[in-house]
């Protein structure tokens, strides 16, 4: 889904004025609630944004409306130009691939043209929390950027690196990164934190019952259960893939509390986890402030690891749209060429050629 | 027993409807009147039976949704005497044999074509290789529902969605006609009414690719399933299915399975996210070094 463009002028009244103003410019309605009287936290939602998790260097944490229509104005332009029909005559891409220089799409095309325009949905906007345009997701600390590491984290993370440089990262499926194996979300999209990848399909639906929390994370269908009540009693080693949650309400506010997440997960993701020395807690906390509009708030704390909390602010649109089934794992060619294409370059280099 | 019929707070019954309702009470089977004495059937603010919670059939249906009697395993090689188990499970040995089951398919039988009777043996003949199970792929429906591993249903007066614990599958069954399914997918496109209590879901748009069980039971790509979901008490749903595939069955065909609840409080849905299980199965043989010298 891609959101439309709202003129400059408009965008910058909405932020002069306030929240009330760009509920009213957009037809926003009040908060839906369920028959319990609950805010209703439900249906389909996404947080695609061009606005990245960790402040660029040079930015104050509020974007000037100056600094908002030249990043949305660039994302714009690059949209139409690549939108546009390719070339049937256009010539095959020179050995080594042609990169755009866009990060983004090279890293979805591999200067092959793997994917064009049409399956990417990044976000074309800057993340605006209560009207604010903002520079980083992250919020917490001031400077918007993860904390630095402890010691141990340091330690850690060295260590994994090390265990990681054993392999060559095409010699096994398990030296792969964990999306491309298709066993969870890409980025840290399911999360905890749930964040978006960047790339495509920042979707999700959630379902809400007087005792239970349902998320699915439309990559790779994560499901994150999080029953209402009192931390489960659990052994710190029992650690699933997103950890165990458990929620509560804080008036019109459902907050998620999250341990014992998976150590690959937390090897794997390690710009948010540092590497995962100890047992991050993350909590979560949802609102739905109005018809379409759902506030996420995250906030990691994991003093083995870093030498300070740290947490953020993610706005959640709702998406007037369906859901569909991500089967990742199903048609997973990606895998078994990769490894294939290793193999055969290995045999290139030996002068083998026998086929397999 | 008069409260099941009648306990749908917020809906009227007219007066031909409770003359057909009475009749069906004084027609009660004894079956019906022992689903009574399990208990009220929970309900949401809308009256609806409310589906909320953890779920599993118990049976061996997920071996073979026929009758069956137990056998050594489901990849067989010929032997000296009578066939013996394949290498392959070989070392499994009890733990690898089939359980019988006495079917849950109503009349016996699938009522197969011929050509696709021909291609439902040879699945079981190469069952190793074909049954998408073994290969950690979505289940799709109705073999979902009853696999040897629990599902959630999360149920609200806007919502119906299934998580279930096999592979991270998950359905999201439409309330609003999506008409018909924009793309097949492995768990299809599910769309949900209500007749009375029963939760009745069309499911179209399924790939060919799932089976019915691991005893190579197929269809093809225009399948399309009804299901019922009925309430028989707090506890129990009757699971009903009713498959349309004229490409390959010579007329529908229905499947009949309990549901119970995990009455566990402490319950919660597993995660059987299976797929790094299935890597070595799958690209062992592509590794720089593979541990496992290539067969044949």
């Amino acid at each position: 889904m891609r959101t439309h463009r709202i003129p400059p002028l408009v965008a910058a009244a909405a932020l002069l004025l306030g929240p009330a103003i760009a509920l009213a410019q957009t037809g926003d309605g009040p908060v839906p609630r369920t028959p319990d009287g609950k805010p209703d936290l439900q249906g389909n939602w996404s947080n695609a944004t061009m606005t990245m998790v960790q402040r660029p260097q040079g930015l104050a944490k509020v974007l000037t409306p100056e600094q908002v229509a030249a990043m949305e104005g660039e994302r714009q332009e690059f949209i139409e130009e690549r939108s546009q029909d390719s070339d049937p005559n256009r010539e095959a891409p020179p050995v080594g691939g042609e990169y755009t220089g866009n990060p983004l799409f090279d890293a979805a095309s591999g200067g092959t043209g793997g994917y064009n325009l049409f399956y990417i949905d990044a976000g074309d906007r800057v993340a605006r929390w209560r009207g604010e345009p903002r520079s980083s997701l992250i919020t917490i600390p001031e400077d918007g950027r993860i904390p630095g590491l402890t010691t141990a984290g340091r330690e850690h993370a060295a260590a994994v690196a090390a265990t990681r440089g054993e392999a060559e990262p095409y010699d096994n499926p398990e030296n792969r990164p964990l999306a491309e194996r298709c066993m969870l979300s890409f980025g840290s999209n399911a999360g905890p934190p749930m964040l978006p990848n960047y790339f495509y399909n920042n979707n999700y639906t959630i379902v809400q019952t007087p005792d239970h929390v349902m998320i699915m994370t439309e990559m790779v269908h994560d499901v994150r259960v999080i029953p209402i009540g009192a931390k489960p009693d659990l052994p710190d080693d029992y650690r699933p893939w997103f950890g165990v949650s458990w929620g509560h309400w804080e008036g019109d506010t459902f907050v998620i509390e999250t341990t014992n997440i998976s150590p690959e997960q937390l090897a794997y993701y390690g710009q948010i986890y540092g590497g995962g020395v100890g047992n991050p807690i993350i909590t979560e906390r949802l609102t739905r402030v109005s018809e379409n509009s759902l506030e996420y708030e995250f906030m990691i704390e994991d003093p083995e690891t870093y030498t300070s909390a740290y947490g953020g602010q993610v706005p959640f649109i709702r998406l007037p749209e369906r859901v569909y089934e991500y089967a990742c794992h199903e048609a997973n060619y990606a895998l078994f060429n990769v490894l294939s294409g290793a193999r055969a370059q290995e045999r290139e280099a030996t002068g083998g050629n026998e086929d397999r | 027993m008069l409260r099941i019929f009648f306990a749908a707070p917020g809906r009227s019954i007219g007066r031909a409807a409770v003359g057909v309702l009475l009749a069906s009470l004084l027609a009660a089977s004894a079956n019906e009147a022992q689903t009574s004495t399990r208990g009220e059937i929970p309900r949401l603010s809308d009256g609806r039976p409310d589906f909320n919670g953890i779920w599993r059939a118990i049976g061996n249906h997920h071996w073979d949704i026929e009758p069956h009697l137990a056998r050594p395993a489901l990849a067989m090689q010929e032997g000296p005497v009578v066939p013996v188990p394949a290498n392959e499970v070989l070392a499994l040995g009890a733990v690898g044999s089939v359980p019988s089951g006495y079917g849950i398919v109503e009349g016996g039988g699938i009522p197969y074509l011929p050509e696709a009777l021909a291609v439902r043996d040879e699945n079981r003949e190469r069952w190793l290789e074909r049954d998408p199970e073994i290969k950690c792929y979505l289940p799709g429906v109705p073999r979902a529902n009853y696999m040897h591993l629990p599902f959630q249903i999360f149920h609200s007066e806007s919502k119906f969605f299934i998580a279930y614990e096999y592979a991270g599958a998950v359905r999201d069954i439409l309330f609003e006609d999506p008409g018909p399914p924009e793309v097949d997918s492995w768990m299809g496109q599910s769309y949900g009414t209500w007749e009375g209590d029963t939760f009745v879901v069309r499911v179209t748009g399924q790939l060919d690719q799932t089976w019915f069980d691991r005893a190579g039971n197929h269809h093809s790509w225009e399948m399309v399933v009804t299901e019922r979901w009925t309430m028989l008490g707090p506890d129990h749903v009757m699971y009903e299915a009713t498959i349309e595939d004229p490409a390959t069955f010579s007329r529908p065909w229905t499947i009949r399975v309990p549901l119970y609840r995990d009455i566990d409080p402490n319950a919660r849905l597993g995660q059987f996210k299976c797929v790094p299980f299935v890597e070595e199965l799958m690209y062992g043989e592509l590794r720089k070094n593979p541990i496992r010298t290539p067969e044949r």
